[in-house]
Protein backbone atom coordinates (compact mmCIF):
# COMPACT_ATOMS: atom_id res chain seq x y z
CA UNK A 1 0.00 0.00 0.00
CA UNK A 2 2.67 2.19 1.04
CA UNK A 3 4.80 1.43 -1.60
CA UNK A 4 1.87 1.02 -4.39
CA UNK A 5 1.81 5.35 -3.47
CA UNK A 6 5.36 5.81 -3.76
CA UNK A 7 4.68 4.25 -7.28
CA UNK A 8 1.91 6.31 -8.30
CA UNK A 9 3.93 9.75 -6.94
CA UNK A 10 6.77 8.92 -8.65
CA UNK A 11 4.64 8.59 -12.14
CA UNK A 12 2.39 11.47 -11.08
CA UNK A 13 5.50 13.89 -11.01
CA UNK A 14 7.12 12.82 -13.90
CA UNK A 15 3.86 13.37 -16.13
CA UNK A 16 3.32 16.78 -14.39
CA UNK A 17 7.03 17.64 -14.98
CA UNK A 18 6.26 17.72 -18.87
CA UNK A 19 3.24 19.28 -18.53
CA UNK A 20 4.83 22.52 -16.23
CA UNK A 21 7.03 22.17 -19.82
CA UNK A 22 4.70 23.11 -21.93
CA UNK A 23 3.17 25.52 -19.18
CA UNK A 24 6.21 27.25 -19.35
CA UNK A 25 6.95 27.50 -22.92
CA UNK A 26 3.58 28.51 -23.43
CA UNK A 27 4.27 31.37 -21.20
CA UNK A 28 7.89 32.74 -21.93
CA UNK A 29 6.12 34.55 -24.32
CA UNK A 30 4.87 38.13 -23.82
CA UNK A 31 2.11 38.29 -26.14
CA UNK A 32 0.43 35.37 -25.11
CA UNK A 33 1.08 35.84 -21.43
CA UNK A 34 -0.78 38.85 -22.13
CA UNK A 35 -3.76 37.08 -23.91
CA UNK A 36 -4.12 34.81 -20.79
CA UNK A 37 -4.12 37.47 -18.93
CA UNK A 38 -7.95 39.08 -20.59
CA UNK A 39 -9.42 35.76 -21.27
CA UNK A 40 -8.56 34.92 -17.37
CA UNK A 41 -10.55 38.33 -16.86
CA UNK A 42 -13.62 37.91 -20.01
CA UNK A 43 -13.82 35.37 -22.48
CA UNK A 44 -12.71 37.19 -26.19
CA UNK A 45 -13.17 35.79 -29.30
CA UNK A 46 -10.10 35.20 -31.61
CA UNK A 47 -10.94 37.87 -33.76
CA UNK A 48 -11.27 40.82 -30.89
CA UNK A 49 -8.26 39.15 -29.55
CA UNK A 50 -6.32 39.77 -33.22
CA UNK A 51 -7.97 43.46 -32.68
CA UNK A 52 -5.77 44.22 -29.75
CA UNK A 53 -2.20 43.15 -31.20
CA UNK A 54 -0.24 44.31 -33.79
CA UNK A 55 -0.06 41.06 -35.59
CA UNK A 56 -1.65 38.83 -38.04
CA UNK A 57 -5.40 36.98 -37.17
CA UNK A 58 -3.00 33.88 -38.23
CA UNK A 59 -0.20 34.74 -35.81
CA UNK A 60 -3.10 35.40 -32.97
CA UNK A 61 -4.41 32.17 -33.38
CA UNK A 62 -1.58 30.27 -33.76
CA UNK A 63 -0.85 31.83 -30.14
CA UNK A 64 -3.66 30.89 -29.01
CA UNK A 65 -3.52 27.32 -30.23
CA UNK A 66 -0.36 27.28 -28.03
CA UNK A 67 -1.83 28.43 -24.83
CA UNK A 68 -4.40 25.61 -25.59
CA UNK A 69 -2.26 22.97 -26.23
CA UNK A 70 -0.94 23.51 -22.43
CA UNK A 71 -4.13 23.50 -21.03
CA UNK A 72 -4.02 27.56 -20.34
CA UNK A 73 -7.38 28.54 -22.45
CA UNK A 74 -10.00 26.58 -24.08
CA UNK A 75 -12.01 27.28 -27.29
CA UNK A 76 -15.25 26.90 -28.40
CA UNK A 77 -17.34 28.07 -30.99
CA UNK A 78 -20.30 30.95 -30.91
CA UNK A 79 -22.01 31.50 -34.01
CA UNK A 80 -19.08 32.51 -36.65
CA UNK A 81 -17.09 33.30 -33.69
CA UNK A 82 -14.61 31.13 -31.87
CA UNK A 83 -14.70 32.19 -28.36
CA UNK A 84 -11.54 31.89 -26.15
CA UNK A 85 -11.47 31.34 -22.25
CA UNK A 86 -9.16 31.13 -19.57
CA UNK A 87 -8.40 28.12 -17.34
CA UNK A 88 -7.35 29.04 -14.13
CA UNK A 89 -6.79 25.24 -13.19
CA UNK A 90 -3.98 25.55 -14.86
CA UNK A 91 -1.99 27.62 -12.19
CA UNK A 92 -2.96 25.08 -10.22
CA UNK A 93 -0.77 22.91 -11.34
CA UNK A 94 2.39 24.33 -10.34
CA UNK A 95 1.11 23.83 -6.87
CA UNK A 96 0.33 20.33 -7.23
CA UNK A 97 3.62 19.70 -9.07
CA UNK A 98 5.59 21.28 -5.99
CA UNK A 99 3.38 19.03 -4.00
CA UNK A 100 3.66 16.13 -5.56
CA UNK A 101 8.04 16.55 -5.32
CA UNK A 102 7.75 16.63 -1.59
CA UNK A 103 6.01 13.62 -1.07
CA UNK A 104 8.83 11.60 -3.55
CA UNK A 105 11.25 13.62 -0.99
CA UNK A 106 9.95 12.41 2.28
CA UNK A 107 10.09 9.22 1.11
CA UNK A 108 13.66 9.54 -0.05
CA UNK A 109 15.01 10.35 3.43
CA UNK A 110 12.95 7.74 4.90
CA UNK A 111 14.77 5.50 2.80
CA UNK A 112 18.18 7.61 3.56
CA UNK A 113 17.63 7.05 7.39
CA UNK A 114 16.85 3.45 7.10
CA UNK A 115 20.40 2.58 4.77
CA UNK A 116 22.35 5.34 7.33
CA UNK A 117 21.36 3.28 10.52
CA UNK A 118 23.01 -0.03 8.69
CA UNK A 119 26.18 1.86 9.29
CA UNK A 120 29.68 0.69 8.14
CA UNK A 121 28.72 -3.19 6.57
CA UNK A 122 29.58 -3.99 3.26
CA UNK A 123 27.07 -3.28 -0.21
CA UNK A 124 24.88 -5.83 0.16
CA UNK A 125 21.57 -5.15 -0.59
CA UNK B 1 16.55 12.37 13.31
CA UNK B 2 15.57 12.91 9.67
CA UNK B 3 12.99 15.43 7.89
CA UNK B 4 12.83 18.37 10.31
CA UNK B 5 11.56 21.45 7.88
CA UNK B 6 10.29 21.05 3.69
CA UNK B 7 10.18 24.85 2.90
CA UNK B 8 8.41 25.05 -1.00
CA UNK B 9 8.47 28.61 -2.53
CA UNK B 10 6.45 28.38 -5.65
CA UNK B 11 7.76 31.99 -7.19
CA UNK B 12 11.02 30.55 -6.95
CA UNK B 13 10.19 27.33 -7.99
CA UNK B 14 12.76 25.62 -5.11
CA UNK B 15 12.37 23.34 -2.72
CA UNK B 16 14.30 22.55 0.17
CA UNK B 17 14.65 19.83 2.01
CA UNK B 18 16.28 20.19 5.42
CA UNK B 19 17.90 16.96 7.69
CA UNK B 20 19.35 16.10 10.41
CA UNK B 21 21.03 13.02 11.16
CA UNK B 22 22.49 11.02 14.18
CA UNK B 23 25.37 9.97 11.99
CA UNK B 24 28.96 11.45 11.22
CA UNK B 25 29.26 13.86 8.26
CA UNK B 26 31.38 10.90 6.58
CA UNK B 27 28.46 8.32 6.86
CA UNK B 28 26.03 10.84 5.34
CA UNK B 29 28.12 11.96 2.34
CA UNK B 30 29.06 8.04 1.42
CA UNK B 31 25.38 7.85 0.98
CA UNK B 32 25.86 9.53 -1.85
CA UNK B 33 29.23 8.63 -2.91
CA UNK B 34 28.68 4.87 -2.79
CA UNK B 35 26.43 4.34 -5.57
CA UNK B 36 25.41 1.10 -4.05
CA UNK B 37 23.75 2.68 -1.17
CA UNK B 38 23.20 5.66 -3.50
CA UNK B 39 20.60 3.37 -5.34
CA UNK B 40 18.92 1.79 -2.53
CA UNK B 41 16.83 5.11 -1.07
CA UNK B 42 17.01 7.14 -4.39
CA UNK B 43 13.93 4.65 -5.67
CA UNK B 44 11.67 3.06 -4.07
CA UNK B 45 11.52 -0.45 -3.28
CA UNK B 46 8.68 -1.52 -6.04
CA UNK B 47 10.55 1.34 -8.23
CA UNK B 48 14.12 0.70 -7.90
CA UNK B 49 16.90 2.47 -8.84
CA UNK B 50 20.26 1.05 -10.44
CA UNK B 51 22.85 3.02 -10.89
CA UNK B 52 25.20 2.51 -14.32
CA UNK B 53 27.96 5.29 -14.39
CA UNK B 54 29.09 7.04 -11.68
CA UNK B 55 31.94 9.85 -11.78
CA UNK B 56 31.05 12.22 -8.77
CA UNK B 57 33.69 14.67 -9.56
CA UNK B 58 33.40 18.12 -11.29
CA UNK B 59 31.98 17.49 -15.12
CA UNK B 60 31.23 13.55 -14.07
CA UNK B 61 27.76 12.16 -15.05
CA UNK B 62 26.28 9.74 -13.10
CA UNK B 63 23.21 7.48 -15.09
CA UNK B 64 20.24 5.37 -13.44
CA UNK B 65 17.16 3.89 -14.14
CA UNK B 66 14.52 3.17 -12.15
CA UNK B 67 12.90 -0.29 -13.02
CA UNK B 68 8.34 -0.10 -13.01
CA UNK B 69 6.85 -3.25 -11.48
CA UNK B 70 5.98 -3.92 -15.39
CA UNK B 71 9.59 -4.05 -16.00
CA UNK B 72 9.58 -0.74 -17.56
CA UNK B 73 12.74 0.89 -17.38
CA UNK B 74 13.23 5.15 -17.09
CA UNK B 75 16.60 6.49 -17.84
CA UNK B 76 18.05 9.53 -15.60
CA UNK B 77 20.98 10.82 -15.24
CA UNK B 78 23.05 13.27 -13.17
CA UNK B 79 25.87 15.96 -14.46
CA UNK B 80 28.14 16.65 -11.19
CA UNK B 81 28.56 20.93 -11.53
CA UNK B 82 30.53 20.95 -8.72
CA UNK B 83 31.92 18.78 -5.29
CA UNK B 84 33.47 19.54 -2.05
CA UNK B 85 33.55 16.69 -0.32
CA UNK B 86 31.79 16.78 2.64
CA UNK B 87 30.48 19.55 2.40
CA UNK B 88 28.81 20.23 -0.84
CA UNK B 89 27.34 18.87 -3.91
CA UNK B 90 26.44 20.60 -7.16
CA UNK B 91 24.11 18.62 -9.39
CA UNK B 92 22.00 19.24 -12.02
CA UNK B 93 19.26 16.30 -12.68
CA UNK B 94 17.91 14.97 -16.13
CA UNK B 95 15.51 12.58 -17.51
CA UNK B 96 17.04 10.63 -20.19
CA UNK B 97 15.71 8.39 -23.55
CA UNK B 98 16.07 4.63 -23.48
CA UNK B 99 19.67 4.84 -24.53
CA UNK B 100 20.46 6.93 -21.77
CA UNK B 101 21.13 10.16 -23.64
CA UNK B 102 19.74 13.06 -21.94
CA UNK B 103 16.24 14.01 -23.32
CA UNK B 104 16.70 17.51 -24.56
CA UNK B 105 12.96 17.78 -24.71
CA UNK B 106 12.43 17.43 -20.72
CA UNK B 107 13.42 19.98 -18.34
CA UNK B 108 15.96 19.60 -15.75
CA UNK B 109 16.35 20.40 -12.08
CA UNK B 110 19.38 21.62 -9.98
CA UNK B 111 20.16 20.39 -6.89
CA UNK B 112 22.53 21.92 -4.63
CA UNK B 113 22.67 19.42 -1.67
CA UNK B 114 25.23 21.16 1.51
CA UNK B 115 26.45 18.74 4.49
CA UNK B 116 27.49 20.59 8.18
CA UNK B 117 28.69 19.01 11.16
CA UNK B 118 26.17 20.08 14.50
CA UNK B 119 27.20 19.59 17.64
CA UNK B 120 27.71 16.19 19.28
CA UNK B 121 28.78 14.29 15.74
CA UNK B 122 25.24 15.06 14.48
CA UNK B 123 24.98 16.10 10.64
CA UNK B 124 22.21 18.28 8.83
CA UNK B 125 21.57 17.56 5.41
CA UNK B 126 19.92 20.24 3.13
CA UNK B 127 19.01 19.61 -0.48
CA UNK B 128 17.50 22.58 -2.59
CA UNK B 129 16.40 21.98 -5.86
CA UNK B 130 15.41 24.64 -8.31
CA UNK B 131 13.33 23.61 -11.41
CA UNK B 132 14.10 25.90 -14.49
CA UNK B 133 12.78 29.33 -13.61
CA UNK B 134 11.81 31.89 -15.48
CA UNK B 135 9.45 35.09 -15.67
CA UNK B 136 6.38 32.69 -17.11
CA UNK B 137 6.89 31.24 -13.16
CA UNK B 138 6.21 34.51 -11.45
CA UNK B 139 3.17 34.84 -14.05
CA UNK B 140 1.43 32.03 -13.15
CA UNK B 141 1.49 33.00 -9.28
CA UNK B 142 0.45 36.35 -10.59
CA UNK B 143 -2.38 34.92 -11.89
CA UNK B 144 -3.23 32.52 -9.32
CA UNK B 145 -3.73 35.70 -7.27
CA UNK B 146 -5.72 37.61 -9.74
CA UNK B 147 -7.97 34.22 -9.29
CA UNK B 148 -10.70 36.51 -7.01
CA UNK B 149 -10.88 39.45 -9.41
CA UNK B 150 -10.97 37.13 -12.09
CA UNK B 151 -14.42 35.09 -10.63
CA UNK B 152 -15.52 38.61 -9.49
CA UNK B 153 -15.33 40.07 -12.79
CA UNK B 154 -17.30 36.49 -14.34
CA UNK B 155 -20.41 38.29 -15.42
CA UNK B 156 -19.56 40.88 -17.19
CA UNK B 157 -17.69 38.21 -19.47
CA UNK B 158 -19.93 38.85 -22.57
CA UNK B 159 -20.15 42.63 -22.44
CA UNK B 160 -16.28 42.48 -22.90
CA UNK B 161 -15.94 39.87 -25.24
CA UNK B 162 -18.28 42.10 -27.98
CA UNK B 163 -16.17 45.20 -27.17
Amino acid sequence: MYNRMVVDERRVTRAEVERADLLFHALADATRRDIVRRVLQAEHSVSDLARRYPMSFAAVQKHVAVLERADLVTKHQRGRERIVRGRIDAVRDVNRLLEGLETVWRDRMERFGEVLAEGGQGEQQ
Amino acid sequence: MSVTDIHKDPTALTMRVTSEWDAPIASVWRLWADPRRLERWWGPPTYPATVVEHDLRPGGKVSYFMTSPEGEQHQGWWRVVDVEEPHRLDLEDGFADTDGNPDAAMPTTQFTVTFAELPGGATRMVIESRFPSSEAMDQMVEMGMEEGLAAAMGQIDAVLATA
